[in-house]
């Protein structure tokens, strides 16, 4: 992208200044996740005016976006072209942007058939701590050339630099879709979606929650109503499934609504990551699985330590994604010689350590 | 190739001091003949698939254990010593060329499966068990692994892993990266390291993602954690044959714009096809411009659904010959020229170098007209297969090593071709990555700052850079003087000189 584009120019000269007087900087998009990660510090950096679609090929499968597009642009513009972002970035809110939504790298129910954010990422431009718009990547599918840094920028929370431009790999939208729901327990349900991940069968998510287990299967339609014949279970009206996959997507389904008040009282929502065969998980509070177990979502009052020994036990980590109190940190933590590494990354892209300092990690 | 470019003189007495002080280290942490030292023993280690070019390793190291590969880290860390790490050696951009100082770490030692988990999806196995082998012990639980670059049968996933390899289903399937969730090894002072986990994502930055494609820079991995997924039930290709370039490319477009995402999606110039039906009589069309294979993959109503919507397409995009598998055997048959293209250029040449820059799929044509203009501006044949649905393209120069011109003017070509790639909107390399071969093109494909900022990962990662030094990252030194050659391109000073 041009530097000499004045919404550019003014971020070059905005992160400059920052650095040479180490003002930190919270870079901030359409602010619709402003709850996630650390507590944002510094003076807010507003990337919106990097708006607009830079290119789009529909054949090529790919779109290159400047990243303070707002998302629902964006996806409007896919689906005219019969196509759409498939990991299904959630959007919290209204008003978010293609920066915010790589920045934090979280994917939706489809995530476990069809990848994550991170998958779809092919190149960015990058306006570095050191005050430098660079390139990585590009706008192919199969790109080796130096190593991978557009990848590592998702989900990276802003910590190495601020998003200018992201090229992302997008796919047709599934021809056909069709969900079931089954009544079945924590531990059947997830016996059975072990079991089907094994089978070649157009499962794209799955969700059990409170006694009800919800599958949708997308793809051809001769693919998706056999396999609705073999799977059997009780076949959701499309409306309904509509709105349900949508709340799950958008965290607007009732299990993900935390008030102010609950907060207030010690209620946290933690996203628990686990081999997707780990058994069933105990917790005090409520659980929500998708991702055919990879991802378990609890709303507890139980203590972090507890949380993240769970999670630990069962071979994964655990994210406090909504919580009154994040002084024990919100991811977990990594270990000595990855923390090493990430300091050292941390030193390579932003040496004077302005950029959304403490929003990954506090000593980042 | 013969031709034989050494970097270091045949005697060198502070090399051969610094070997003796290595391989005494080395004798305190590896049984005798776990390390080779004397020129008959290191010979096999002197290049990987790129032939061209050759370096005599100081040593060669063999462990088996893990606690091994520490031991010989920290001690190479210690002495300063740089270390190349090498999987089967099937690479093929000088990945895993030796350094005339430094030890290779062979891992070929490390090739167990060490469990398939057909509840979870997954296989861990050791970095130098092959690519099809892993296919292999997971085809009685009805799973595979999807990546399958050309060389499936020689490589191993730990070179997969530095590379970031694809193959032919890399389309619908993904590459490496897709594919793997955990890699452990060690950092280059011997600290053992994870990346990723058993879950989908693990906290804080992603570095798997640096990790995968690092070409052996940053850190050596042993063990890797693969998704393995469930076999498609049935594949059928349809084999269809165009008049000209330009209608086979808007075919591919064609293809993917009604909502198809074929499991395979290759062309064939003219040449190429040629060339392999001599090498395979697979009854290929001699006399199409161009043969797509369009692969489609899945349950039988999958299949057949999509295959109907594929036949369709492509006829409307004007294919003059179409042809649908009958069955696996013809399937297979369709595939063997694809699959042998490389060594039916053997047959057809003394040399040939194998390139792999991707462009965007609709300036196909235009790359090809471009590579036809370079046949006449070089003196030497180009034959071409692509990886269409991806874009990523493998021109095969032809050309006699034996003979100095043609291999000079065969390396302005391919770099030629990458530019072009570049200028296209593409990159140097798809799938088989930058090594030695590509360093003079990384600098037409990335700034000063983009290279000092690769730099800056790699010191994250290798403070001292003792990690297969000098691949991937070219000096500015290096860039300048390229610039300089690139202003008099064809009339390149001391072109027996080595540049690498």
């Amino acid at each position: 992208m041009g530097r000499q584009d004045p919404a550019l120019a003014r971020l070059i000269d905005q992160v400059r200044a920052a650095r040479d007087h180490r003002v930190p900087v919270e870079i901030r998009g359409g602010g619709t996740k402003i709850f996630y990660g650390g507590p944002p510090k510094g003076e807010p950096l507003g990337v919106t005016g990097l708006k607009g679609i830079s290119s789009y090929e529909p054949t090529e499968l790919v779109v290159t976006v400047r990243a303070g597009t707002p998302l629902g642009d964006l996806e409007a513009a896919l689906e005219e072209q019969g196509q759409c972002l498939p990991f299904e970035p959630p959007r919290f809110a209204p008003g978010g942007t293609v920066g915010g939504m790589v920045a934090a790298g979280l994917s939706g129910p489809a995530r476990a058939n069809v990848g994550a954010v991170r998958d779809h990422v092919l190149g960015v431009t990058l306006l570095t701590g050191r005050g430098e718009v660079l390139n990585f990547g590009g706008q192919v599918a199969k790109n080796v050339a130096g190593y991978d840094v557009s990848r590592l920028i998702a989900g990276s929370l802003g910590i190495l630099g601020v998003l200018c431009e992201v090229s992302l790999k997008v796919l047709p939208i599934n021809r056909v879709t069709a969900t079931l729901s089954f009544d079945w327990d924590e531990s059947r349900a997830l016996e059975q979606l072990n079991l089907w991940a094994s089978q070649p069968l157009p499962v794209n998510a799955s969700a059990w929650h409170e006694g009800r287990l919800h599958v949708r299967l997308a793809g051809a339609g001769a693919a998706v109503s056999a396999a609705c014949g073999k799977l059997s279970g009780t076949a959701v009206a499309p409306d309904a499934a509509g709105t349900w996959w949508l709340g799950l997507r958008d965290q607007t389904e009732e299990f993900f609504a935390l008030s102010e008040a609950n907060l207030a009282r010690g209620e946290c929502l933690w996203r628990l990551s686990l081999p997707s065969t780990a058994a069933p998980v105990k917790l005090p509070g409520r659980q929500l699985i998708e991702w055919h177990g990879a991802e378990r979502w609890w709303r507890t009052h139980a203590e972090a330590r507890e949380v993240r020994g769970a999670a630990a036990r069962a071979g994964g980590h655990a994210t406090l994604v909504r919580g009154a109190d994040k002084s024990g940190g919100v991811f977990t933590p990594v270990s000595d010689v990855l923390l090493r590494i990430h300091r050292g990354l941390k030193q390579a892209f932003d040496p004077a350590g302005i950029l959304n300092p403490g929003r990954l990690y506090a000593e980042l | 190739m013969n031709t034989s470019l050494r970097s270091d003189p045949p005697v060198d007495i502070l090399r051969e001091q610094r070997q003796a002080e290595v391989v005494a280290a080395l004798t305190q942490v590896l049984p005798r003949g776990a390390i080779l030292f004397r020129h008959e023993d290191t010979a096999p280690y002197e290049c990987d698939a790129l032939t061209a070019y050759r370096t005599s390793p100081m040593v060669v190291a063999l462990p088996e254990t893990e606690s091994q590969v520490a031991s010989i880290l920290k001690l190479c860390h210690r002495m300063g010593v740089p270390i190349i790490a090498r999987g089967a050696g099937t690479g093929l951009s000088g990945g895993a060329t030796p350094h005339a100082r430094g030890v290779i770490l062979s891992l070929a030692k490390f090739n167990k499966i060490l469990k398939i988990d057909p509840k979870a999806c997954t296989a861990v196995v050791q970095c130098g068990v092959r690519n099809v082998a892993i296919s292999e012990a997971a085809a009685p639980y009805g799973l595979y692994y999807a990546p399958d670059p050309s060389s499936q049968i020689a490589c191993t996933i730990g070179g997969n892993v530095a590379e970031n390899s694809g193959g032919v289903h890399c389309l619908k399937y993904g590459l490496t990266l897709h594919n793997v969730l955990r890699v452990r090894g060690f950092m280059v002072d011997g600290t053992p390291v994870e990346f990723g986990s058993g879950a989908l994502d693990a906290p804080g930055l992603d570095l798997i993602s640096v990790i995968v494609g690092s070409e052996g820079m940053l850190a050596v991995i042993t063990e890797v954690t693969v998704k393995l997924i469930p076999k498609p039930q049935l594949a059928r290709c349809i084999m269809a044959s165009f008049d000209d370039i330009e209608s086979a490319g808007a075919a591919v477009a064609s293809v993917i714009a009604r909502g198809i995402i074929p499991a395979g999606l290759e062309l064939m110039d003219k040449e190429m096809t040629a060339a392999v039906e001599a090498f395979v009589h697979a009854d290929y069309d001699l006399n199409a411009a161009a043969i797509l294979l369009c692969e489609s993959d899945g349950t039988p109503e999958e299949v057949a659904e999509e295959i109907a919507r594929m036949e369709e397409v492509l006829t409307l995009a004007g294919a003059s010959r179409l042809e649908v598998s009958r069955d696996e055997a013809q399937r297979v048959k369709f595939w063997s020229g694809r699959k042998n293209a490389f060594p039916a250029s053997g047959g057809i040449s003394p040399d040939y170098m194998c390139m792999d820059s991707t462009i965007p799929r609709k300036r196909l044509a235009e790359m090809l007209r471009a590579i036809q203009q370079m046949q006449s501006k070089y003196g030497l044949r180009c034959v071409n297969v692509f990886h269409a649905g991806d874009g990523n393209l493998h021109p095969l120069i032809l050309f006699d090593a034996e003979d100095p011109d043609q291999l000079r003017r065969c390396e302005l070509f391919g770099a030629d071709i990458l530019e072009t790639s570049v200028r296209l909107g593409g990159t140097i390399t798809g799938e088989h990555g930058v090594g030695l071969e590509k360093l003079n093109s990384m600098c037409v494909q990335f700034s000063p700052a983009e290279r000092a900022q690769f730099l800056a990962v790699k010191q994250a990662f290798d403070p001292l850079e003792l990690l297969n030094p000098g691949k991937v990252i070219p000096t500015l030194h290096r860039c300048a003087e390229y610039g300089k050659m690139h202003v008099h391109r064809g009339m390149l000073p001391f072109p027996d000189v080595p540049r690498f």
